[in-house]
């Protein structure tokens, strides 16, 4: 089948005309934030102004030589991964234990998991705030404000999403492939290890990223159960909002920021994303 | 050879922290739903008052004005979402240079946590020197202001909410789009089949899992949403979802006793929608083994 040099050339033009537009409704608004930051808190008023008049770094300046967001980046730092680790292992067994394992009321318990993540927050927040400062307490000790007790809460959301991400995948490794391995005299780890494992890294890379960023982004629960220790970075974006004005330069220096590990995790694992969201609900 | 009792070992440090945050503050909010509870009263605290909040709750007018506000925010975005990461997915299939970079660009959205999302598009149209409200009153001679006009609040959490979540819905269908086998799409083109016989009788029924498993977390996350919208209108007109409205119930008027109640029945009404879309998506799921 041949195509004529016209109707390649205007085939090309929609294509990229298509994704030229595309690309400039998704980043205008980050675009915009770039720009906010870059500006001073005169500057921002008047007729708005959609270019980069000048590059104006005082504002990151500011943000990042305050000690407060260092610590909170920190917080945020060891908080999302460890999250994120925990989670990857725990979901990992969860749903082995799920896709193997005849348990009794098995979708019952998989539906329940997947419950976990549909609770209204708001209405949540003060039980959780007495089961952190009074419930888990050991002498002056309590879950209150410590990024431990950040870590297990967010698997309160990332567990249920991502067991249900890892049920399709583990669900499509034949279960031949385990009998073969334990036939050969693995035990359950060299099971795991051998076969399991590389066979959904795909999917543990995308649920691990996964929880990573909604761990990251994670704000109500760490405003309203950490004070000044373990406040995370998020928290630290709401507090720029204030009665006596919002310095919005400031604000959007720091949501750039916030966005740059995200976006770099994202680029790097860009490949293992696409392949391990299926959900496994396509049988290749 | 399976042991069940090794099953619930693996199973059980998942139970056990869900058990412990997410099952036990649910029974806490069941037994305060129950009650009559302002924490702040000087009266006695909890005081038992059975199905009364849940009575009040039926003529609440600002809950049930605030559950048609979410039912409209979710159909409205999670509609467009649908479809508009379906045409991106679908032009992502296709080979052509420079399409990881496109890819790129278009999960980036979902990588900027909530709160800053919210931020942003209060930048983009706060008034006095956002540019939505400048170049529309300027091009198209249009008033825009979120804090006035309801309509305009809700239409631009919507847009919002699109803007930030499309990028996962592309890449759930693009997963999807590049799992369907080629055969039988080169078997309906030899047959005959038009583009669009092609999309409904082939490619549709192949995505109609990873579709309706995306349909159902979108659902979940929307009905819940609340960092957003809340940064952007503040709680203002037009954007006092449920989630915003038991907010304030709980927090300035800190009636807990109803707000855990309306926690109750939004749970409820999510887990239903979401079971029903369950059984859809695991009984294809059996059928296809059958």
């Amino acid at each position: 089948m041949t195509i004529s040099l016209r109707q390649r050339a205007w085939r090309l033009f929609v294509t990229y005309g298509f994704w030229i537009f595309t690309t400039i409704v998704t980043l205008l608004p980050i675009w915009w934030m770039f720009v906010v930051s870059m500006r001073s808190r005169v500057e921002l008023f008047g007729r708005p102004n959609l270019s980069l008049s000048r590059f104006f770094v005082e504002n990151y300046a500011n943000v990042l030589t305050d000690s407060a967001f260092q610590r909170y980046m920190t917080n945020s730092v060891v908080v999302s991964t460890s999250n994120a680790l925990l989670v990857m292992a725990l979901a990992l067994l969860a749903t082995y234990a799920l896709s193997r394992y005849k348990l009794t009321g098995r979708d019952n318990i998989f539906f329940w998991l997947i419950t976990n993540r549909m609770a209204p927050p708001a209405a949540f927040l003060l039980p959780l705030y007495i089961m952190f400062t009074r419930t888990f307490r050991l002498g002056d000790w309590t879950l209150y404000d410590t990024q431990i007790g950040l870590i297990l809460l967010y698997c309160v959301f990332n567990l249920p999403f991502a067991i249900w991400l890892l049920k399709g995948v583990i669900d499509g490794i034949p279960i031949e492939l385990d009998d073969a391995a334990m036939i050969d005299g693995a035990g359950l780890w060299g099971v795991l290890r051998h076969v399991i494992i590389p066979l959904a890294a795909p999917g543990l890379a995308v649920t691990g990223i996964l929880s990573w960023v909604f761990a990251w982004n994670e704000y109500l629960f760490a405003a309203n159960l950490t004070s000044v220790q373990a406040r995370t970075i998020t928290t630290g974006l709401a507090e720029f909002v204030t009665v006596t004005g919002t310095n919005w330069g400031e604000l959007a220096a720091m949501s750039m920021l916030t966005l740059i590990p995200s976006a770099i995790i994202v680029i790097l694992a860009q490949r293992y994303i696409v392949m391990g969201l299926t959900f496994g609900a396509v049988k290749e | 050879m399976r042991n069940p009792r090794t099953g619930w070992l693996l199973l059980s440090p998942t139970l056990i922290i869900l058990l412990l945050f997410g099952f036990a503050p649910f029974l806490y909010v069941l037994f305060v739903g129950f009650n009559q509870w302002n924490v702040f009263s000087a009266d006695d605290g909890l005081v038992f008052n059975g199905l009364d909040n849940f009575r009040r709750l039926v003529f609440d007018d600002d809950f049930l004005h605030s559950v048609g506000l979410t039912a409209r925010f979710a159909i409205f975005a999670i509609g467009s979402e649908i479809v508009l990461g379906f045409v991106l997915a679908q032009m992502l299939t296709r080979n052509f240079p420079g399409k990881s970079l496109f890819r790129i660009i278009h999960t980036l959205p979902l990588m900027v946590a909530p709160i800053a999302v919210g931020a942003i598009w209060r930048l983009l149209v706060i008034p006095g020197f956002g540019p939505v409200p400048f170049f529309l009153d300027r091009w198209f001679d249009l008033k825009y202001q979120i804090g006035s006009y309801p309509d305009q609040a809700l239409w631009t959490s919507v847009i919002m909410d699109v803007w930030h979540w499309t990028p996962f819905v592309t890449l759930t269908m693009l997963a999807g789009l590049s799992a369907i086998p080629k055969e039988p799409v080169e078997q309906a083109k030899v047959d005959g089949a038009s583009r669009f016989q092609v999309f409904w009788y082939v490619t549709l029924p192949f995505l109609r899992p990873v579709l309706l498993t995306t349909v159902f977390i979108r659902i979940m996350d929307a009905i819940r949403t609340v960092d957003e919208v809340w940064m952007l209108a503040g709680g203002g007109p037009g954007t006092r979802f449920t989630g915003i409205y038991i907010w304030r119930v709980v927090f300035p008027r800190t009636d807990y006793g109803y707000g855990s109640s309306i926690s109750l029945i939004t749970l409820y009404l999510t887990i239903v929608l979401c079971w029903l879309l369950f059984i859809a998506i695991s009984g294809r799921r059996k059928g296809e083994v059958a």
